[in-house]
């Protein structure tokens, strides 16, 4: 338990297997308030389904997890994780296409979520102000009474890293975050979490090797389930069993 | 003993043999002498005609002793000859042909009495106990059985020395145990030792019989009696219990027959076909049209008709099916809410369809002779049309399971299930395959339909009625395993038949519709989901 | 709080749709009572019943729509709802009956009395009351969508599975409901009403005071239902539809979210049941038919779901051509109902309030509506992470 104060993520020896498939095997992860972490590693490796475990999708068969060095994860549910303060960024873009940019984050907005404070809830001046803030930091803010669906891929994805912003959490995972980019925008979603890790935790999962350069935070390299290695980009790149198994000779 | 297989070999022959040789050969009684002496003898005389005949134990004379004790005896006045007239039928006592006794024939009814009813009765039994025929001699002692009469007991140990049938001996000591049990002169350790001969021999009747001989037994008897009732009534729950797995079974055969072309539709290709129950209806029309074909053409062929149907069925519903899936399912894929709506309305013109053809009212299909019936199989009553029905069930799902397993069509058909593009890439005719799989499904509904002629009315609405319970064996089951939709049948039928005696057979339903809601709750994806993280995303 | 929800409730649209239920509901009883039969523009008083009867479908598929077309639960057993509102209904009017009953008992119903039963089952108690009846129209039907929705969407029983449940349970009480020793009448249900009220059923007044009340009723479940549907509640219920995990992750309980809305609707359906029954002056087990149940769903989606008029269009337009088939083409009704479900689900998706503005494309294009999750979607929801609801788990590939 110790081990876990001041921490912002804790995993330890977390395990869970699909029909005897060990998806993650005795995984340990530990993320520090205010760091950033990018995750890289080959298919398979396990990085998604770490991410489903930390907000609730999957029970991991055994270990810790514990966030902000006193909830532990494994006994709640994504509503309640997500109310914690932990935000989810999918692989693919996820918004609510038949809804338009505002709305989006409208509802995402960091407020009480039952259902009658949702049902007579009206927006305030403040909430104006801070999603118009949001639009503008990713850029959106001409589009925001468009349907989400009509978005290019690249704005969904900002637009659901503002959807990020909006819930206000203490720890970020942010999976593929630049797939389908241009090089551009690639550096602008580079800046715009570093400057999100100045305030919060980051997780990154990323297959962008440049991107993660541009990142310039902690990485740890994951294989079938466990920490393969673990440094800075060049320590981690430098390691030959890294070199072998997933960025090749 | 020696006298008794004589007697046996005797009856034999007299099988073999016209009777008149065999008779002539036991020269100790003249039958035809005796019958005729019958006709003017006094009530005292024919009580002794009577032991004489029955004391050849030669079966040519039970008609004359029947006819007696019923009052169809007669004696010709004119002729002199005695006969038997049955309604306005006369015959011969002895030969049983028809006798034409002439325009001046004047019949006079020979008179007995209710002494001499009881002695041919008596005598009768004892001809009967010692019949050629095994199942004869184990009605005498059935007889026996229910009607103890302390008079009968040598008669019956005469009976049970000369027995080589077992199961006949058995009834028949059970027969014995009986009458010394209610026998007033019968000696207690007698009495108690017959209990048990009575728990084995007397089968499903033991606890009436012993109940009955309960109230009058002696204090001392009585709890050996009440022991035996205990020890029968705990082994009937048992047997209960297997005639409700065997009824749950018959039904959990339906079921698996109705829910297992769902299985394939709705569980490998994720269709929800809700015209899944009239597929099922066709089918039983198609083996209907089968039989009116063959009853009108080929009426030879009327006991094979079932069988002949089932691939007419099989044919007729797996080509609608292909044709549903052309021109409906494959644009809703991917919409299962959709493609339910859309097959509700297909079933709905479909059931309208056949109502405006055959009218709403019930047809019937013949069950061939193999069919008709039922056997006793150590006290479970087992009719064969339900007996059939499990195996077809049974070989319809391992035939199922080969196709799926073994061939070219069942490879293909479980790798576009497993990944479509992929399939595709791989040069795998994904549109044919779902035809084919779709028809696969449909094609066997229509053999349901088949079995279904047997045990169901044939209506328009004959698939309505399984439409729900199907869906309900399916979720039940699993979705996507086929053995799931095994299992999940026949629980589900055994727990239906094992809730009917205790709530009904309604309330039996509700509370199965209420069981199963409440397990997906807990289980949403039944009872062998797929694990893994194909599920979790 | 509540001010606001109703003023944004009031957009353009709920306002007129609002308002035209409203003048229905004072002109249809004014043409029926003041202009004299024979002359133009008389409502005769059948027809009244009649379009009454269609109003309170309409609320039934509107009540349908917002589980369905707005929250994506595909509900087969609505009408399950609606008759137990209408039973509810249909046990007070038993109750008024009195002595006036074949056998003359003033308690028991007749059906009881030929049942020899001695006195009132506990659960007919209160009943005679006109108020606590229409407590339990809301009672019965909402206590019902609540337990069965509690179970059913805390498991994450979804997309065809919660279909196939609903419709077990409407399948289930038309069972136990056809069963003479349930105490509501088996096989004949509830009728031969006298009075509602002190007013004799059969009445015209009463007939026309029965049709403006459905139409009120109708016109404030468009008012409830706009309120829902434009607050930040109904686009969670439209977020929970298009992608149920996502809005999970943001926050939301997904659970009580189908929950308030399933309870809410089937308490709109019982209320549709309530008002139906004195109306047509019979409720049987008829009702809980899983058919009828699918039937509503047919409306919705010819009127267009996810709208709040389509459903009242569906099922009006349906009704009314049920009535023209069933009595000058009978035989083919049935024919004219699957075609039906097998046209709307291939070529009219979004109903005929989709087509209408398609056809007369108001303001936006419509590449730029993806109200429904189309056909385009279906290809997302094979890798998509937020489709656990829709399809089978072997379709997908495991990555």
């Amino acid at each position: 338990m110790s081990k876990a104060q001041d921490t912002m993520l804790y995993l330890n020896g977390v395990s869970v297997a699909f029909d005897g498939f060990k998806a993650i095997n005795n995984l340990s992860i530990i993320v520090r308030p205010t760091e950033m972490l990018a995750i890289i590693g080959p298919n398979g490796a396990g990085k998604t389904t770490m991410m489903d475990i930390i907000t609730g999708k999957t029970r991991p068969d055994a270990g810790e997890v514990m966030f902000d060095g006193r909830t532990d994860l494994t006994k709640l549910d994504e509503a309640a994780i997500a109310n914690l303060g932990i935000g989810r960024k999918f692989q693919k873009p996820t918004v609510f296409e038949s809804h338009t940019v505002w709305d989006n984050l409208e509802m995402a907005l960091k407020k009480p979520r039952g259902i009658f404070a949702a049902l007579f809830y009206t927006a305030s001046d403040e909430d104006v102000t801070r999603i118009t803030e949001i639009l503008e930091t990713v850029r959106l803010l001409h589009r925001k009474d468009e349907f989400a669906a009509n978005l290019s891929h690249g704005q969904k994805q900002w637009l659901e890293i503002g959807m990020l912003l909006a819930q206000d959490p203490k720890l970020l995972l942010v999976d593929e975050p630049v797939a389908g980019m241009t090089d551009s925008e690639t550096e602008e979603t580079a800046k715009l979490l570093r400057e999100i890790a100045k305030t919060r935790s980051v997780v990154v999962v990323e297959h962008d090797m440049s991107f993660v350069r541009e990142l310039g935070s902690r990485v740890v390299c994951l294989a079938e389930g466990a920490v393969l290695a673990e440094g800075s980009l060049d320590q981690v790149s430098a390691n030959p069993v890294v070199i072998e198994r997933y960025l090749g000779r | 003993m020696l006298t008794h297989l004589l007697r046996l070999a005797l009856l034999t022959l007299s099988l073999l043999l016209p009777s008149q040789i065999a008779r002539a050969q036991d020269a100790a009684v003249d039958i035809p002498a005796q019958i005729a002496a019958m006709g003017e003898a006094s009530l005292k005389e024919l009580t002794q005609i009577v032991v004489e005949l029955a004391s050849t134990g030669d079966n040519g004379v039970v008609p004359v002793l029947t006819a007696l004790a019923d009052g169809n005896l007669y004696l010709d006045e004119a002729s002199g000859r005695v006969v038997i007239q049955n309604g306005s039928t006369i015959t011969d006592p002895l030969t049983g042909e028809a006798v034409d006794l002439g325009a001046e024939a004047d019949l006079s009814r020979i008179r007995v009495n209710n002494g001499l009813r009881r002695d041919i009765s008596a005598a009768l039994s004892g001809m009967t106990l010692m019949s050629d025929n095994p199942a004869t001699r184990l009605a005498a002692a059935q007889g026996f059985l229910s009607k103890p009469d302390a008079a009968n007991l040598p008669l019956l140990d005469e009976a049970i020395a000369a027995e080589t049938d077992a199961n006949v001996r058995g009834a028949m000591q059970a027969a014995r145990a009986v009458t010394i049990l209610t026998s007033e002169d019968a000696s207690i350790e007698d009495k108690n030792a017959a209990v048990p001969q009575v728990v084995a021999g007397a089968g499903r009747n033991a606890i009436t019989i012993l109940t009955g001989a309960l109230a009058d037994a002696p204090d001392e008897v009585k709890p050996t009696i009440e022991a035996a009732i205990a020890g029968l009534e705990q082994g009937r729950a048992v047997w209960g219990a297997l005639q409700n797995v065997w009824f749950g079974v018959s039904l959990g055969s339906v079921l698996l027959l109705a829910a297992i072309g769902l299985a394939i539709t709705f569980g490998v290709m994720g269709v929800i076909n809700m015209a899944h129950g009239e597929m099922v209806m066709l089918g039983a029309y198609t083996t209907f049209l089968v039989q009116l074909v063959i009853r009108q053409n080929f009426p030879g062929l009327l006991d094979y008709s079932l069988l002949i149907a089932l691939p007419v069925a099989f044919l007729v519903t797996g080509a609608i099916g292909v044709g549903i899936e052309r021109g409906i399912i494959r644009w809703l894929y991917g919409r299962p809410l959709e493609t339910l709506l859309a097959t509700w309305g297909l079933s709905l013109i479909l059931q309208q369809t056949v109502r405006s053809i055959f009218g709403p009212t019930n047809q019937m299909v013949i069950a061939p002779t193999w069919m008709s019936g039922s056997t006793d199989f150590f006290g479970l009553a087992i009719t064969y049309n339900r007996f059939w029905i499990v195996i077809f069930a049974l070989i319809v799902f391992f035939m199922l399971l080969l196709i799926l397993n073994r061939t070219p069509l069942g490879l293909q058909m479980r790798a576009v299930t497993q990944n479509r593009r992929m399939a595709s890439a791989m040069g795998i005719r994904t549109p044919f395959v779902d035809a084919m799989t779709f028809g696969l499904g449909s094609g066997i509904a229509g053999l349901a339909g088949v079995a279904l002629t047997q045990i169901d009315n044939i209506s328009p609405n004959l698939g309505q009625n399984y439409i729900i319970d199907s869906f309900m064996v399916v979720v039940f089951g699993g979705v996507g395993n086929l053995w799931g939709t095994f299992v999940g049948a026949l629980t589900l039928g055994v727990a239906n038949k094992f809730l009917e005696p205790y709530a009904g057979a309604v309330l039996g339903k509700i509370l199965i519709l209420v069981l199963i809601i409440l397990f997906i709750q807990r289980r949403p994806r039944g009872l062998f989901a797929l694990k893994g993280r194909a599920i979790e995303q | 709080m509540l001010t606001q929800a109703l003023f944004r409730a009031l957009d353009k649209k709920a306002v007129w749709v609002i308002g035209i239920f409203l003048a229905v509901a004072v002109l249809v009883p004014m043409a029926n009572l003041l202009i004299p039969p024979g002359q133009f523009g008389h409502v005769p008083t059948y027809l009244v019943s009649l379009l009454g009867k269609y109003l309170s479908y309409a609320i039934l598929a509107l009540a349908l729509d917002l589980v369905w077309g707005y929250c994506g639960i595909l509900s087969l057993g609505h009408s399950a709802f609606f008759a137990l509102g209408g039973y509810a209904m249909g046990m007070y009017l038993m109750r008024q009956i009195g002595t006036r009953g074949v056998y003359g008992n003033p308690t028991l119903p007749d059906f009881m009395v030929f049942l020899n039963w001695k006195e009132l089952p506990w659960y007919w108690l209160g009943f005679d009351n006109f108020w606590f009846a229409m407590a339990m129209v809301v009672v019965v039907p909402g206590l019902l969508a609540f337990i069965f929705g509690f179970f059913a969407f805390r498991s994450r029983v979804t997309g065809v599975y919660l279909s196939i449940i609903t419709q077990a349970m409407t399948f289930a009480l038309l069972l136990a409901f056809f069963r003479n020793d349930m105490g509501f009448g088996g096989n004949n249900g509830l009728t031969d009403f006298k009075d509602i009220l002190g007013a004799p059923v059969q009445a015209q007044s009463t007939r026309v005071i029965l049709f403006a009340a459905t139409a009120i009723a109708l016109a404030l479940s468009v008012l409830v239902c706009s309120m829902i549907v434009n607050s930040k509640l109904g686009k969670v219920m439209v977020a929970v539809r298009d992608a149920e995990s996502r809005t999970r992750f943001i926050g939301y309980r997904v659970e009580y979210v189908k929950l308030f809305a399933f309870t809410v609707s089937a308490i709109m359906a019982g209320i549709a049941g309530a008002l139906y029954v004195p109306q047509v002056g019979i409720i049987n087990p008829g009702e809980f038919e899983p058919g009828n149940s699918i039937e509503v769903v047919i409306w919705t989606a010819v009127g267009g779901r996810g709208t709040l008029i389509g459903p009242i269009i569906g099922a009006i337009v349906v009704n009314l051509g049920k009535s023209w088939f069933t009595s000058a083409l009978p035989e083919f009704w049935l024919f004219a109902l699957g075609a039906l479900f097998i046209f709307v689900t291939l070529f009219l998706p979004k109903g005929i309030v989709g087509l209408w503005k398609q056809l007369f494309g108001i303001r936006r294009k419509k590449a730029e509506e993806p109200a429904l999750p189309t056909p385009a979607q279906s290809v997302d929801i094979e890798r998509g992470e937020d489709s656990a609801t829709f399809d089978n788990p072997q379709i997908r590939p495991a990555e």
